[in-house]
């Protein structure tokens, strides 16, 4: 029994079947890699784990609950968090403050105003913040304005804040997309580094087969909204059926 | 100091500063010189810089923090000058009763309207807003009259009940017997300074408004405001629920309206529904953005400079531009003057829109934007040896001070 | 039946206006992605090119007439229009008659001039700003506009007739088979819905028919991909504004005899043309006319005396009430497309 179990997952755009019997079992403490080729349904099956989208027929069970039907904020506040494609981060707050307001979101959980308070004066929300920026070596750009920092930075940042609400579940989309090679390589080693340092599950789509092979224990292929094999890295190497998905009949 | 941080303390003390001094600061020509009639320290001008000063930091605090644009907030504002005058009515001339009722009145309309209108975002919410700002003033004019008064506006009667009027007690607005009308006028050589109860009982309330404030916009609830604004989607997917904290600024803002509204009937026993008219709303959207929405000084600084300008340009007539320009040729004279007619005297709401839209184009940030850049450009002449590469040092996080 | 019948017209004239002004809107936001607040000042203008026109053909000389004394026994100076000294008293007397549907002649050129320069001196600076900056800088030319017109026509309402042959009512009862001066119904209100009606399929059979209508559709529904296929889109829509102005213009310069212009019909009609377009759907140029002879027509209906006695004071926020219970419901408006508007 996986911390997420995907069962008969349908989903469809009009004519278009996006998500056909998706059967996912990702394993608690586990790095669980979902690649194909464009338009198989990653990030179709990624909306609908984070209540973005909600699927025809089917069931998503997060740690035994049910996560459909619920809003964005009560899936994350059940503990999963979602690095997206393009950075989502707070770009007219500082650095700190964009991890700042997890830290807070992490302590109320539902609203409390605080309106009296002063953030200056949160001493142990700020310390944690602060470990956190220094996790992901963002430490020295912490008063900076969060739009200017670069491409890489903002994935950083977008990290920092994901992991400072210490989800149990961490979904990456796309973690490397438009990097070179240097930073995707930071990447990877951040992300070792995370999964070494907590127990955490990570579930990440990507396209990069050598981030991929660098980090997963396990991978599921999915081609055309289905997923095709689920296998260990070394078995999926040579797999036949995703060379075909891959490379197609030009091969 | 007071919970603040030192250059939020120093933010207090200008405010504390200029509200305390207005009346001195208002009056720089003495009375026997032509210019005298641009003074503009009368109390009745100086209680309007207070009380849309505080109307402003209200309104600034749902938009400048969430990005909210409500064009509706004049109901607010009317409701509050009602209430005020209900509680003349029925009790006495005392403000107090009036002031606490206009807040919680305001309150609890800004609860409901904040509740339905919050729903959507946007252009949307914009809409909203409007719309049930418009339903209060038609209303107020036709079905509410028993309430409201309709045309005449609401006034305090000699048959109404006033149940705690004493027979000693004031006949105008007071506060536990200070009336509002009360003045203490100073001569100092030819200058006139006027002191007037009123404006200081409004002034220190704009200040403790100004001072709430600033203390919102430190706190975490104003960081979370703030992030609505930045980006909801990463505040959803944070575990954030947006709509209590925007729900919870739309009614403090609302109070804010609310507290000005019995604020003007405290100087004034009156109240009319004119005041929910739209234009109203657009007034305290002009004075936000004039000044620096999403800062703590804008609004003040929007407020006092379209008061202030509206009192001096609305003054200013042919016979006074003759006079300024009387030093040219005739002809030139008469050209120059025929030019610039236009814009002062009774078109002063053309300036007004001119400038708008010159800040909205080239100062999104407002005035404050525009003292910093002053600001900046001395800095630099001073720093330029060290300074050769701006382009290249990281661009520090913007305060939401200034 | 027959009052029923009296309020569904008396709306009509009224929805017309809001959806003619609606339809300009709704252009310039689905093409162009902006907002306009100045949108009833082009109304507003239009109505005072009506005026403007009234004016310039009464212009006219001073001359003493022989024939008649004043009170003094002085030769009375009588006025005479140019136009009557020009073309004669009789077609003189009729141009000026018909100044106002004459004015549309002029309100074309000036409309689509008028905006066309909004466009390229200020909107245009405007498209990657927020909406809210849109919003307030069309909000600041708005006042501008509207007093502009103040200084040079006053504040009061200037009368702008329409030509005699429109003055009296039709009765429409009779053609229906109740009795004679039952629903009766001015002509000239009759004249302005066909109008509009005109103007509303021109505007759609322009957009259907012709290859601009089609890119501008295009541009309506994907404004980058059009752009990538390298068609001058901005061209085309710097255009599309000099249309959206001239059909809120006409929408103006025809409601002059009902509404006496005034500097501030602009802003009152504004207020509630937003309010329509929002119901209508943003960016749905079919919801825009719909919700405008809808709300047109509710309104009408909710200012019936029945209907009062039932809900007091129903007629004043009947619009109001219709757009939120409408924004809650059908977030999106009655023809609204996803994704318009919702950042």
């Amino acid at each position: 029994m996986g911390i997420l179990e995907v069962k008969n997952v349908n989903k469809r755009f009009g004519g278009l079947q996006a998500l056909g019997d998706v059967n996912l079992s990702i394993a608690e403490n586990s790095v669980h890699a979902i690649i194909g080729p464009n338009g198989a349904g990653k990030s179709t099956l990624l909306n609908c784990l984070v209540g973005k989208l909600i699927p025809d027929t089917g069931s998503v069970m997060f740690d035994g609950q049910s996560v459909l039907g619920r809003k964005p904020h009560e899936i994350n506040q059940m503990g999963i968090s979602r690095v997206f494609q393009t950075p989502e981060i707070f770009g007219d707050l500082s650095v700190l403050e964009n991890v700042l307001i997890p830290c807070f979101a992490k302590r109320d959980g539902s609203f409390r105003m605080h309106a009296l308070e002063s953030v200056s004066r949160e001493v142990d929300m700020i310390d944690q913040a602060e470990q956190m920026l220094l996790d992901v070596n963002m430490a020295e750009k912490k008063d900076m304005h969060a739009a200017s920092l670069s491409r890489g930075d903002k994935r950083r940042l977008e990290m920092a804040m994901c992991l400072a609400q210490q989800p149990r579940l961490l979904l990456l989309d796309e973690p490397t997309a438009g990097m070179a090679r240097a930073d995707t390589n930071n990447t990877i080693d951040l992300l070792k580094e995370i999964k070494e340092k907590r127990d955490i599950t990570m579930a990440i789509i990507e396209h990069d087969m050598h981030v991929v092979f660098s980090l997963a224990e396990r991978i599921t292929v999915l081609a055309q909204g289905t997923p095709l094999v689920e296998d260990t890295p070394d078995n999926i190497k040579g797999h036949p059926k995703v060379r075909e998905a891959y490379l197609g009949e030009a091969h | 100091m007071f919970g603040l941080n030192k250059k939020d303390t120093k933010f207090l003390y200008i405010v504390v500063a200029l509200t305390l001094l207005t009346p001195i600061l208002l009056q720089p020509f003495p009375e026997a010189s032509p210019l005298a009639q641009f003074n503009a320290g009368y109390p009745d001008l100086m209680q309007r810089f207070a009380i849309f000063g505080i109307f402003a930091i209200g309104f600034n605090l749902l938009f400048g923090l969430t990005g909210y644009l409500s064009f509706g907030h004049a109901a607010f504002l009317g409701i509050g000058s009602y209430a005020t005058v209900w509680m003349y009515k029925l009790l006495s001339f005392n403000v107090l009763p009036g002031l606490i009722l206009a807040v919680i009145c305001s309150g609890l309309f800004a609860l409901l309207i904040g509740y339905i209108s919050l729903r959507r975002s946007g252009i949307y919410f914009s809409i909203l807003t409007l719309a049930f700002a418009e339903m209060a003033y038609r209303l107020a004019y036709s079905v509410l009259t028993p309430i409201t008064n309709g045309e005449t506006g609401l006034q305090v009667y000699s048959n109404d009940p006033q149940i705690l009027m004493g027979e000693n007690s004031s006949t105008v607005t007071n506060f536990f017997g200070l009336e509002m009308s009360a003045n203490y006028i100073l001569n100092v050589g030819g200058w006139q300074f006027t002191f007037n109860f009123g404006y200081y009982f409004c002034a220190i309330i704009a200040i403790l408004a100004f001072y709430l404030s600033v203390r919102i916009f430190r706190s975490p609830f104003g960081m979370m405001l703030r992030a609505v604004k930045s980006n909801q989607q990463r505040m959803n997917y944070t575990g954030l629920n947006s709509r209590p904290y925007t729900l919870a600024v739309f009614v403090i803002s609302g109070m804010y309206a609310g507290l000005a509204g019995g604020l003007l009937a405290s100087m004034d026993p009156l109240a009319g529904a004119e005041r929910m008219f739209w234009t109203e709303s657009g007034a305290v959207v002009l004075m936000t953005i004039l000044g620096g929405a999403g800062t703590l000084m804008g609004p003040i600084l929007g407020a006092g400079f379209i008061k202030y300008f509206e009192n001096i340009f609305s003054k200013i007539n042919d016979n006074v531009l003759h006079s300024w320009f009387s030093f040219l040729p005739d002809g030139l004279e008469d050209f120059v003057v025929f030019i610039i007619h236009p814009f002062v005297g009774k078109g002063w709401h053309l300036t007004l829109g001119l400038l708008f839209m010159l800040v909205v184009i080239f100062l999104p940030g407002g005035l404050v934007e525009g003292g910093q850049r002053i600001a900046k450009l001395f800095k630099r002449k001073k720093t330029t040896p060290d300074d050769k590469d701006p382009e290249h040092h990281p661009k520090p996080a913007p305060h939401v001070a200034e | 039946m027959d009052a029923i019948f009296l309020q569904f017209l008396n709306g009509l004239d009224k929805g017309s206006a809001y959806a003619l002004i609606a339809l300009g809107l709704t252009l310039i936001f689905g093409t162009l992605g902006v907002v306009n607040f100045a949108h009833g000042a082009l109304f507003m203008i239009g109505a005072f090119c009506a005026v403007t026109v009234q004016k310039l053909l009464n212009v006219g000389f001073e001359k003493a007439d022989p024939e008649k004394l004043d009170f003094l026994g002085k030769p009375l100076m009588v006025k005479t229009p140019y136009v009557e000294a020009w073309f004669g008293p009789e077609t003189g007397q009729a141009i000026i008659d018909w100044s106002v549907p004459l004015a549309i002649i002029v309100t074309i050129p000036v409309m689509i001039f008028v905006g066309v320069a909004m466009e390229r001196g200020l909107i245009r600076h405007f498209y990657k700003r927020p909406h809210a900056d849109q919003i307030l800088v069309t909000f600041g030319l708005a006042i501008v506009l509207q007093e502009i017109v103040k200084y040079y026509f006053g504040a009061n309402p200037i009368q702008t007739p329409p030509p005699e042959a429109f003055l009296g009512s039709f009765d429409f009862g009779v053609l229906l088979g109740f009795d004679p001066n039952v629903i009766i119904y001015p002509y000239w209100r009759l004249v302005y819905f066909i109008f509009a009606l005109i103007i509303i399929a021109a505007v759609f059979s322009f957009l259907q028919f012709t290859t601009f209508g089609m890119v501008v559709r295009a541009g309506m529904a994907d404004r980058e991909t059009v752009g990538l296929l390298g068609i001058d889109i901005d061209k085309r829509f710097t255009l599309m504004f000099g249309l959206a102005a001239a059909v809120a213009g006409l929408a103006g310069v025809m409601y002059g005899p009902i509404l006496a212009p005034n500097y501030h019909m602009g802003m009152d009609f504004l207020v509630l043309s937003f309010v329509v377009v929002v119901v209508g759907g943003m960016g749905s140029l079919p919801g825009a006319v719909l919700a405008g002879f809808l709300l047109g027509i509710l309104q009408s209906f909710a200012s019936m005396n029945e209907v009062k006695s039932i809900l007091p004071g129903i007629d004043q926020i009947i619009i109001y009430l219709i757009a939120i219970v409408i924004l809650l419901t059908r977030p999106r408006g009655l023809m609204g497309r996803k994704g318009v508007m919702e950042e």
